[in-house]
C-alpha cells in the first residue's frame, strides 16, 4: 500500500514536471512561429513508395510548426486509400489513382499530386540485354518470350519477378506495358527492396523498379531505345511513370492543407523531391488522368 | 480464511477487541482480495482479447462466402488465385503450406531426436553446457534474419545444387528446418528427462546395452512427448511468414516440384494485405486464408491435447 502511494505520488510529480516543461517549450516556440498558429494531428498512411519522401517532408514541416503532430506510416496504397475513405486518417498516400481501385469511391476523395515517379524494367546483369522493344517487354511478362536469346541476349531462361497483385508499382507497369493483357503467374515480392536484391542475384531475372531503387548491381533496360531518365519522363518519351498522390476526404483542415501546400511548394519540389529520387510535379510537361490519357501542358 | 489471517495479525499488532477483529476483514484478507481481483482482471482481459480475435477473423474470413458468394468448395479446391480478377482458388497456397510444414518436420525430427538423446543420455554434462545455449540461441534469432540468410545463402546454394531459380519449397524447407529444430529438440529433451529413472535402471539391470535401453525403453516411453514436440514444430512452421516468404518465391501456382516457386498461406497474406481495400473481394479472400490458418492452429492444439492425454494413460498402466 505504502509503495503504491509513493509510486502514485512519484508519477504525479513527474507528470507535473513534464507538463511544466511542455508549457515552457510551447510558449517559446509560439513566439517563434509568428503569424499563423498551426496545431493539431495529421496522419498520413499508405504507399511505401511515397513514405520516405512524406516522412522527410513531414519532419521538416513539424520543425517549423512545433504544435503540429505529424505521423507518416506505410502499409501500402490500398491501406492508405481505404483508411482515408473511412476517415481514420487525414491523408491517404497512394501510387495509383483512387479511380483505379475497386471498392474506393473516388468522388468522395480529393486528389493532391505531390510527386512523380518513373519506373522501368531491370534485369540481372548476366542476361546481356540492354534495350527491349515495348512489344517484347509485353511478351516477356505475358509468358510468350521465355529465353533471353529470343530478344538478343544470352541463352538463359527468363525468371520473372512481379510485385504483389494490387501493388501500385505493378499497376503502373501493367497499365503502361501490358495494356490489359494478363501477366503470367510468377514470383511475387512485396517490396522494392526485395525485388532489387533478388534481381541482382538471380541469373535471368527481370522485374521493374522505381528509378530511385536503381543500383549499379542491376541492368536498367531502355525501352524502344529511350533511356529511363527523369528528362524522358518529364516529356513523356518514357511511358512508365505515375504520380504519387495524397488523398483527403472532402476539404482538408487548415493544418493538413498547409502541409499539402508545403509538399507542392517549389521549395520542396526542387530540393527534397529531387534529392530523394522523385520527379518534381512542376517539371512535368504533360499531365496524365486516371484513365491514363496523357495531354501536354 | 479470516481466522487464519487474524491469527497471523495477533503477533505484529497489539491485542485489540477480538470480536471486532473477527468481524472485519484484516489487511491480509484485503490483500488476498486484491491479488485475486488482479488475476481475475488479467484473465478476463486475455479471454476478451482471444475471443474478439477469434470473432474478428471468423467474421471477416467468412465474408468471402457470405458476402461475395464464393463457393466454399471452389475456394478450397480451385487452383487459380487472382482475387483482383475475382478468381479465388486457394489450393496452391494450402498445398504449399502443408508441403513446407511436413517436409520441414520430416527433415528436422531425426536431427532433433538425435540431439536430444545426446543431451540427455550420452553426454548430459556437455549437453547442458554447450548444446543447450546453442539451441536457445537458435530460438532467439528473429525470423527476418533466417529469411535473409535463406535469401543470401540457401537460395543460391539450391540454384547451384538442383537448378532452377533457387526459389521454391526446397529452400523454404531448409530454412524452416533450422527454425523448427530448436522447438522440437528442447521439447524432446524435456520429455526424455521426464521418463522415470527406474525404467532405465531396470533395463540396464536386465543386461540391455545403452543403445537398447535408449531405443527400446526411453524413446518408447517418451513417444507421446516427442510427438507433441513434432506437432509444436509443425505449428511453428505452418505459421511462419517472413522467412518463408523471402525464399519460396511467392508464386500462387500449384507446386509441380520442389524447386519451382510456390507460395504459402502466410506468404500470400503478408504480400497482399497492404494493397487491398477493406470490404472488397481481394481483402476478404485474404481474411479467409487467415481463417484457414487459425483453424489449422486450433487443430494442431487439439492434436497436442489428445496425444498428451493418451500419453498419460499409457504411463499409468
Amino acid at each position: 500500500m505504502n509503495k503504491g502511494t509513493k509510486l502514485a505520488m512519484g508519477f504525479a510529480t513527474i507528470t507535473l514536471l513534464l507538463a511544466g516543461c511542455g508549457k515552457a517549450t510551447s510558449s517559446t516556440s509560439s513566439s517563434k512561429s509568428s503569424s499563423a498558429e498551426l496545431s493539431g494531428k495529421v496522419t498520413a498512411v499508405g504507399s511505401t513508395a511515397l513514405q520516405p519522401l512524406a516522412a522527410k517532408a513531414g519532419a521538416n514541416f513539424t520543425s517549423k510548426h512545433s504544435k503540429v503532430n505529424l505521423t507518416v506510416q506505410g502499409g501500402g496504397s490500398g491501406t492508405g486509400l481505404s483508411q482515408v475513405q473511412s476517415g481514420a486518417v487525414s491523408l491517404g498516400d497512394s501510387d495509383i489513382f483512387a479511380e483505379e481501385k475497386k471498392g474506393i469511391d473516388a468522388s468522395k476523395l480529393t486528389d493532391h499530386k505531390v510527386a512523380v515517379v518513373g519506373m522501368g524494367p531491370v534485369v540481372n546483369k548476366d542476361s546481356g540485354v540492354k534495350n527491349l522493344k515495348m512489344s517484347q517487354l509485353k511478351q516477356i511478362f505475358t509468358g510468350k518470350i521465355t529465353n533471353w536469346k529470343m530478344v538478343g541476349g544470352k541463352d538463359q531462361k527468363i525468371v520473372i519477378i512481379n510485385r504483389a497483385q494490387g501493388s501500385g508499382t505493378r499497376a503502373t507497369f501493367e497499365n503502361a506495358v501490358l495494356k490489359g493483357a494478363t501477366a503470367v503467374k510468377s514470383q511475387e515480392q512485396d517490396s522494392n527492396g526485395a525485388v532489387q536484391k533478388i534481381v541482382a542475384t538471380t541469373p535471368g531475372a527481370v522485374s521493374y523498379l522505381a528509378f530511385s531503387y536503381y543500383t549499379n548491381k542491376l541492368q536498367a533496360v531502355s525501352v524502344d531505345n529511350v533511356a529511363p531518365t527523369d528528362n524522358n519522363v518529364e516529356n513523356n518519351k518514357w511511358k512508365i511513370w505515375s504520380y504519387e498522390h495524397m488523398y483527403t476526404k472532402g476539404t482538408p483542415n487548415a493544418t493538413t492543407a498547409a502541409f499539402l501546400k508545403y509538399m507542392t511548394s517549389k521549395d520542396v519540389q526542387n530540393s527534397l523531391v529531387k534529392d530523394m529520387g522523385y520527379i518534381s510535379i512542376h517539371d512535368m510537361q504533360v499531365t496524365k488522368d486516371a484513365k491514363g490519357v496523357v495531354t501536354s501542358k | 480464511m479470516e481466522q487464519t489471517s487474524s491469527g497471523f495479525k495477533q503477533e505484529d499488532t497489539q491485542p485489540k477487541d477480538w470480536a471486532q477483529q473477527l468481524h472485519h476483514a484484516t489487511r491480509a484478507t484485503r490483500e488476498d482480495w486484491f491479488g485475486r481481483g488482479i488475476s481475475y482482471l488479467c484473465i478476463g482481459v486475455i479471454i476478451l482479447v482471444v475471443a474478439s480475435m477469434l470473432w474478428f477473423i471468423t467474421s471477416k474470413g467468412i465474408a468471402t462466402f457470405t458476402h461475395n458468394h464464393v463457393n466454399v468448395g471452389q475456394f478450397l479446391t480451385g487452383t487459380n488465385w487472382a482475387p483482383d480478377q475475382g478468381k479465388t482458388g486457394a489450393l496452391p497456397m494450402i498445398i504449399g503450406s502443408f508441403a513446407v510444414t511436413f517436409a520441414a518436420a520430416i527433415v528436422a525430427t531425426p536431427f532433433a531426436v538425435g540431439t536430444a538423446i545426446f543431451m540427455t543420455e550420452i553426454a548430459p554434462k556437455r549437453g547442458r553446457k554447450v548444446l543447450q545455449p546453442v539451441i536457445e540461441l537458435l530460438v532467439g534469432i528473429p525470423s527476418v534474419v533466417y529469411g535473409f540468410i535463406g535469401l543470401a545463402v540457401v537460395v543460391p546454394f539450391m540454384r547451384h545444387l538442383v537448378g532452377g531459380s533457387g526459389f521454391g519449397i526446397i529452400s523454404a524447407t531448409f530454412v524452416l528446418f533450422v527454425m523448427v529444430l530448436p522447438t522440437i529438440t528442447t521439447m524432446t529433451v524435456d520429455s526424455l528427462r521426464a521418463v522415470p529413472r527406474f525404467y532405465k535402471e531396470a533395463s540396464l539391470a536386465l543386461g540391455a546395452t545403452r543403445w537398447q535401453t535408449v531405443s527400446r525403453v526411453i524413446l518408447r516411453a517418451a513417444t507421446p512427448g516427442i510427438l507433441t514436440a513434432i506437432i509444436f514444430g509443425m505449428a511453428r512452421a505452418f505459421g511462419e511468414a517472413l522467412a518463408v516468404q523471402m525464399v519460396i518465391g511467392n508464386a500462387a501456382i500449384m507446386p509441380k516440384n520442389l524447386i519451382s516457386p510456390a507460395s504459402t498461406l502466410t506468404s500470400q497474406l503478408t504480400t497482399g494485405i497492404g494493397d487491398t481495400i477493406d470490404g472488397t473481394l481481394p481483402n476478404n479472400a485474404l481474411w479467409s486464408l487467415a481463417l484457414i490458418l487459425l483453424l489449422m492452429s486450433l487443430f494442431f492444439n487439439a492434436l497436442v491435447r489428445i496425444i498428451a492425454k493418451r500419453g498419460q494413460l499409457s504411463h499409468e498402466r
